[in-house]
């Protein structure tokens, strides 16, 4: 059961940190040792990743082309689906980020008696991605306040809008809940869908576990366990980590150190998974490549030197036949051999 | 293998155990074994074939022998999987394609039911993704950290002979259309999996004859069909003839003519058999009624590129003709005739490949002095760009009541469509000469579905698999056929005209197929013409 090991292994994770940091000296390791390990990994591991992707070359000009190329001037050209310029190729791809617009494509297809196949829109997955993935950036832009002092006003303004429905005190947020929706939606769907559920592997359930696992632990301390934990304490924590000079106060509390330690899983887990696709996405050349191959030429690094087979040594097997039929050739047959030369 | 009938077929698409439809398999993909039966594959490439591609230049395809994919034994070479997991780390070196797409995919699902031969033939093992998993899986074994810990718990496995088995299958049962890769969130696009896969098969000499005999073919006499110069010069003219005596007007044709304007390069199937011949005659016509200065080539007599199915060295060595004939007869810039994969070739490759081609000029309309600035590198136009030009200045006289018999639709084919973006160009030409319906939307344009037998696959010991996949095609055909009276289904590509022929035969026998340039000759007014009424255009019986 894959799925039920991602919960296992969450929960193993969670009881490492509840207990590890309840012995006395641990939480210097849960709160500031792991911490900078997992932001080593994590950056050294994203950089070699995409390192890595930049070392191979993009030997040939593989664009997918979802539109009306560029041709005539009265055919008209689909600039964003077939993008002919940079600017456009930049276009293609903000929106393929921003709004996961091959997402939005979605159809869903059907096989019926007859048989008779249909296709309707389906914008499920689309919705589940852009709740889940809008409302995690928005959480980590939210969390900025913590290693920032003072912390800018343009996160004030974006809490504020976050919390706009005023829902509960202290204001629920509605990232908080999105992101939990959205683990659950995802995970769900996996279970669901059946073609998902037989594609899926421990690798796609276990970020949704630890996800929601974070989110959660984060939405215990910010509305149900305030007194649990010191909320100077963690500001202070935190700003110590990202100027290097980090302090632990009094006791902070061990589901922070749970919250926290998860995140670092997140981190450290993050370059060496399907997780790195938040990096893919800006390189895959299917997307992010001009149509604009007939008109300018795209090199290959590694262009083998392959030549064909010669036009003289097509000319010389077949050079009878060709003059026979009154076929022009380079070189004219010998004046008196007739002798027939046998080709296979 | 006989093809079963058209009720039972219906019948199991729907039925059979298929996840498309339904069903959900009980065992983890992994551990279902494939099963090689008549019918399941595609005849293996002859010996002599393989040795004679092996022993050209530049091009390396080793291990020939006599061998069938029903044997338990592959007679595999020595160290074969070293080959292969060599031969795979080279290639993600080589390219980042591979790498990222590798890498990214996070099983999202949304390409499994975009992809024909999954809708067709329901098993799980055609969902582009689960395709890509069957390479992935090895990668992760042998080249990512977490694979070589944690192995099957994510989704690692061994390179074995029984996933070597798997590989050919379904990198077989794939036409690389490159659909799924417009519905994908990263745009992975399984095209570059399945020719990774293609290439790293014929490094332990894995193959398809009707892959490889074309390839061999079109190395040595120019062409895939294996037509020598004097027989390829006989086929036109024969067609000439027919020309001459439906319209009265004999159009002049010349070839390997130095010192021409222009270079007309085409499939050779288009003057090799019905249907493409009507669109071969097509362009006879077309270039007559206009007074084009150009010539063919029978060293280059081939447009098309099955190398593209192989691996990139021998589309690379195939590809190099089309420009050193235009060298050696020294003409301005080369037309292309209607094709799909040569198209891509054409497009996204060539210039690559073989270019500079600075002994060509940036393509020119000599007729109406249109600068074809889209190929001002690569110096190729695309015959439905010329044709909607002219048409655009006026330059053809059309009678459309000539094409009144048809009433067509348009099919897309994948690589203009896909990896070119040549789509209105056609529409264009069509709403001139003929009265035309679209498709259903999800099946047209970038969402256009292949005919299922793109790749080399349009060999007819695979025809269930091909009537299969071509499924989502044929319906929509069929749905335009019911609904507007379609009769015709028109396309700018010659394996369509061969493979949709077969389809329609089988799903919707009412509708034929042809060429958008036989609609163009069909309705052209030409000057001199002696033409009576034609009933069925081009395809009329003269006596």
């Amino acid at each position: 059961m894959k799925y039920a090991f991602s919960f296992l292994a969450v929960i193993a994770l969670i009881l490492i940190a509840w207990l590890g940091s309840q012995i006395p000296g641990m939480p210097y390791l849960f709160g500031i040792a792991l911490p900078y390990l997992a932001m080593m990994i994590f950056l050294g591991g994203f950089v070699y990743r995409v390192v890595q992707w930049g070392k191979s070359p993009v030997p040939f000009s593989i664009q997918t082309t979802c539109g009306q190329g560029k041709s005539l001037d009265f055919i008209k050209h689909d600039r964003l689906e077939a993008p002919d310029t940079t600017a456009e190729v930049v276009a293609r791809m903000f929106l393929e980020i921003v709004t996961f617009r091959s997402l939005f494509r979605n159809t869903k297809s059907e096989l019926h008696d007859g048989p008779k196949i249909t296709y309707e829109s389906s914008k499920w997955l689309w919705l589940f991605a852009i709740i889940f993935h809008y409302s995690f950036l928005m959480v980590v832009i939210r969390h900025m306040r913590l290693f920032l002092d003072p912390a800018p006003f343009w996160i004030a303004w974006l809490e504020f809008g976050d919390g706009l429905f005023q829902v509960g005190a202290p204001t629920w947020y509605m990232t908080d809940i999105g992101l939990l929706a959205g683990c659950v939606l995802l995970f769900s769907r996996r279970l669901i869908t059946r073609h998902v559920r037989f594609i899926s592997l421990v690798n796609d359930y276990f970020p949704l576990v630890l996800i929601f696992a974070i989110a959660a632990t984060g939405i215990l301390m910010r509305y149900f366990l305030r007194t649990e934990i010191d909320i100077v304490n963690i500001k202070q924590l935190a700003v110590g980590l990202v100027t290097f000079s980090p302090v632990i106060g009094t006791e902070i509390g061990a589901i922070f150190y749970i919250h926290l330690f998860l995140v670092c899983v997140l981190l450290a887990y993050f370059p060496f998974s399907k997780l790195m696709h938040f990096a893919g996405v800006f390189m895959s050349p299917t997307r992010n490549m001009k149509n604009n191959t007939r008109a300018a030429r795209h090199m290959n690094p590694w262009n083998p030197k392959i030549i064909p087979h010669s036009y003289g040594g097509y000319e010389d097997e077949f050079r009878e036949f060709m003059v026979e039929s009154g076929i022009p050739v380079e070189k004219e047959l010998p004046p008196k051999k007739d002798e027939e030369k046998d080709e296979e | 293998m006989s093809v079963p009938k058209l009720e039972q077929l219906s019948q199991s698409v729907v039925q059979g155990p298929s996840l498309a439809a339904g069903a959900i398999p009980t065992r983890d993909w992994m551990d279902i074994p494939v099963k090689f039966t008549p019918g399941s594959y595609a005849y293996v490439a002859k010996k002599d074939k393989v040795e004679y591609l092996n022993s050209q230049s530049g091009l390396s395809f080793p291990n020939a022998r006599e061998w069938s994919p029903e044997d338990d034994d592959w007679k595999l070479p020595e160290g074969w999987k070293e080959i292969i997991l060599k031969g795979l780390q080279e290639r993600l070196g080589k390219f980042r394609s591979l790498k990222i797409f590798m890498d990214c995919c996070v099983r999202c699902g949304a390409c499994a039911d975009k992809c024909h031969f999954f809708l067709g033939t329901g098993d799980p093992k055609n969902m582009p993704v689960l395709r890509a998993e069957l390479l992935r899986s090895v990668y992760r074994n042998d080249f990512t950290l977490g694979g070589k810990i944690l192995g099957k718990m994510v989704g690692a496995r061994e390179m074995t002979v029984s996933v070597l088995k798997e590989w050919f299958m379904y990198s077989y049962q794939c036409t690389e259309c490159r659909r799924c890769s417009v519905f994908c969130p990263y745009g992975i696009d399984t095209a570059e999996i399945t020719m990774m896969l293609r290439e790293l098969l014929h490094l332990v000499g894995i193959g398809i004859n009707w892959i490889l005999e074309p390839v061999s073919n079109s190395n040595r006499t120019g062409n895939h069909m294996g037509l020598q110069p004097h027989t390829f010069k006989d086929n036109v003219e024969f067609l000439v003839e027919d020309v001459e005596s439906l319209t009265g007007v004999k159009p002049n044709i010349s070839f390997n003519r130095k010192g021409a304007e222009i270079l007309f390069i085409t499939p050779s199937a288009d003057v090799f058999a019905e249907p493409g011949l009507y669109t071969a005659m097509g362009y006879l016509l077309l270039f007559e009624a206009i007074g084009l200065d150009y010539t063919w080539s029978t060293y280059a007599s081939e447009g098309g590129n099955f190398g593209l199915f192989t691996n990139n060295e021998a589309m690379k060595k195939l590809n190099a003709k089309m420009y050193a004939e235009a060298e050696r007869l020294g003409v301005k810039y080369i037309l292309g005739g209607e094709c799909g994969h040569m198209w891509r070739v054409v497009h996204q490759y060539m210039d690559t490949m073989n270019g500079p081609a600075d002994f060509l000029e940036k393509p020119v309309s000599p007729i109406t002095g249109t600068v074809f600035e889209n190929a001002a590198s690569s110096k190729m136009v695309h015959i439905s760009e010329f044709t909607a030009d002219l048409i655009k200045h006026g330059k053809l006289k059309f009678d459309k009541s000539r094409n009144s018999h048809i009433k067509a639709t348009f099919h897309d084919s994948c690589n203009p469509a896909r990896a070119m973006g040549l789509i209105d160009e056609p529409r264009y030409v069509l709403d001139h000469v003929v009265d035309w319906v679209e498709m259903p939307e999800n099946t047209i344009r970038e969402q256009t579905f292949c005919c299922g037998s793109g790749t080399g696959l349009n060999t007819d010991e695979i025809m269930e698999l091909r009537m299969r996949a071509g499924l989502p095609r044929a319906n929509a055909v069929k749905y335009v056929h019911e609904k507007h009276g379609v009769n015709m289904l028109s396309c700018v590509c010659a394996i369509d005209r061969a493979t949709l022929t077969s389809l329609n035969d089988y799903w919707t026998p009412e509708v034929g197929v042809c060429g958008v340039t036989e609609l163009v000759a069909n309705a052209i007014v030409q000057e001199d013409e002696t033409r009576g009424e034609l009933e069925e255009g081009l395809r009329t019986m003269v006596f």
